[in-house]
């Protein structure tokens, strides 16, 4: 068998990855507090500099709701992308190649399948807490009263796999902690300004637009908005089509790759 | 049956043979060591047998069960000591035991009835709860020597078990593993350690450049290779002593650095001669597996 179709094989799923996941969650529950006060950090920021500050400037432009409302929608997307992102890389990074947890899992019955799915999942997990975390502000803030709101959860979790995903994807490939600033550089900050987070994705020019559609925050933004807003969101089939398409086309371009760089 | 067998094994990495044609035999009960230089493919050969990677050709099979195919299932009776400390170090010593013996699908209630004699054993019962990067080195090795028995294995893998740490951890170390032998366990080790490989194994095999040059126990291989005795002579006029006299005393003569290796059967005549030359500082001692080794493997440096 060639070496590109033995990476290429298709992920074999198996609970075992529930072990890695316990690993994880493990570890986090000794950091939990601290852990989830950061990740609330940069999104309270946001929202009360600019959904205070900014959004003194501008009411009722946006559909009677007010800017902060409009804002804290994209904060719950926003930090689900950054926390899934930062787990898959720098925390995935240390065990597989700092702390050689992986190859220690790998030496007891689990395969490098089990040990992605577990980090995957883990990742979204830990992107799920932090949106919840935003939620929950938000609610009591009062920006976010419907119990439709609670359908962002499940829209989150699959943001999760993706985003998680895709960092595992820059794991694979990466020599150093420092390649992942080129990732958030090129791919998570242009997400953050174009994909509707803090203005709608229709105020761009037109082409911007159409590349806008093609990023997955875009779909995940479209889909926790009008949720949150007490709306059943227009084309919920082909947000979460394009979302669970990343995440899926994702994990599979992880999987290959690490195979490539773990099982040589 | 045999714990672990490879046969006809070869592996390239970039065109280059790291393995060039290995078979191994692990019989049970027995510890197998594989000693070789820096870069001879031993960690390559580890890999390939349990299964983390596939040999290009070749056929192992461990407990019966195809590897790599079947090798997450071999791998539930078999335990891995690495050669670089790969133990938890967000857990407590107790806790990296337990998140080990879930891998293996365990209850945390029969983890927890095996951990207190393994941390006995690993001599750490009273640092049970210290974090890992309080440990030293030894008892890190020590308590990753642990973790490769929590679940009851067969077969151990060690790889360098004890390179980087001092005399009495190296003792310590060597002791446990005769326990586990003792206890009817097999051992794969590998070494670039002469006196390890003779103290523990009972067979070896020598390996260099991807290929087993010689395998036996210690003393056939050293009886095979090597005179019985050594005579080393150290000085400034060592050198010009071995081309004049020593030649001719010994059945053969190295110089490595500063010092000449005369081996010999019958050693007599020799230390004589070296008597009456004050000058000249010398060694008398039985041959060992590191004249073997050099012999095998020459002395140059490999890096």
């Amino acid at each position: 068998m060639s070496n590109v179709t033995k990476y290429c094989a298709l992920p074999r799923l198996s609970w075992r990855f529930i072990h890695v996941w316990r690993r994880n969650a493990m570890v986090w529950r000794k950091l939990a507090i601290p852990s989830m006060l950061g990740n609330l950090a940069d999104p309270m920021l946001y929202m009360l500099g600019f959904g205070y500050g900014l959004g003194r400037m501008m009411p009722d432009v946006f559909g009677g709701t007010s800017y902060i409302a409009f804002l804290a929608a994209g904060m719950v997307c926003s930090s689900t992308m950054m926390s899934a992102s930062f787990e898959a890389m720098y925390s995935g990074f240390s065990r597989m190649h700092v702390q050689r947890t992986w190859d220690a899992i790998m030496n007891a019955p689990v395969t490098l399948d089990d040990v992605l799915i577990g980090e995957a999942v883990w990742a979204a997990s830990k992107s799920l807490l932090s949106a919840i975390a935003v939620l929950v502000v938000a609610a009591a803030l009062g920006l976010a009263q419907s119990w439709l709101a609670l359908w962002a959860l499940p829209v989150m979790f699959v943001t999760g796999i993706a985003f998680g995903s895709l960092g595992l994807v820059m794991t694979a490939l990466s020599p150093s902690y420092d390649f992942f600033m080129y990732y958030f550089t090129l791919f998570i900050t242009p997400m953050m300004l174009l994909c509707g987070v803090f203005f709608p994705v229709d105020q761009l020019p037109q082409a911007l637009q159409h590349a806008a559609a093609l990023l997955p925050l875009t779909h995940a933004v479209a889909l926790v908005r009008p949720l949150m807003n007490d709306t059943v969101p227009p084309g919920v089939a082909i947000h979460l089509c394009v979302l669970l398409l990343y995440a899926m086309a994702g994990f599979y371009g992880a999987l290959a790759l690490t195979r490539r760089r773990l099982l040589t | 049956m045999a714990s672990l067998t490879a046969h006809a094994l070869r592996k390239s990495y970039g065109g280059r043979e790291v393995i060039a044609g290995i078979d191994l035999e692990l019989r049970p009960g027995e510890c197998f060591g594989l000693l070789g230089p820096n870069g001879a493919g031993k960690t390559t050969t580890l890999r390939l047998c349990l299964g983390l990677t596939e040999p290009d050709s070749g056929a192992i099979s461990m407990f019966g069960m195809p590897v790599p195919r079947e090798a997450r299932e071999a791998r539930a009776r078999v335990g891995v000591v690495p050669q670089i400390d790969n133990l938890d170090p967000d857990f407590t010593a107790r806790e990296n035991l337990l998140v080990y013996g879930r891998y293996f699908g365990m209850s945390n209630a029969r983890i927890a009835a095996r951990v207190p004699a393994l941390l006995e054993f690993a001599g750490l019962a009273n640092r049970a709860d210290d974090n890992i990067k309080a440990l030293s080195g030894g008892m890190k090795r020590r308590l990753t020597l642990a973790r490769a028995l929590i679940n009851d294995p067969a077969l151990i893998f060690l790889d360098e078990p004890t390179t980087g740490l001092d005399p009495q951890a190296r003792h310590l170390i060597w002791e446990r593993l005769r326990q586990l032998l003792a206890q009817g366990k097999t051992i794969f080790l590998t070494t670039h350690f002469m006196d390890e490989a003779e103290r523990l194994c009972h067979r070896l095999a020598i390996m260099d450049r991807g290929r087993v040059i010689a395998s036996g126990s210690p003393r056939e291989l050293i009886g095979a290779h090597i005179e019985p005795q050594v005579v080393e002579v150290f000085g400034d006029g060592a050198e010009a002593w071995a081309n004049a006299h020593g030649a001719s005393l010994s059945e053969r003569c190295e110089k490595t650095g500063d010092t000449t290796f005369c081996y010999a059967r019958n050693v007599g005549p020799l230390l004589q001669d070296l008597e009456a030359r004050p000058e000249l500082r010398y060694l008398h001692r039985p041959a060992n597996l590191e004249d073997v080794f050099l012999r095998l493997t020459g002395r140059d440096l490999r890096d």
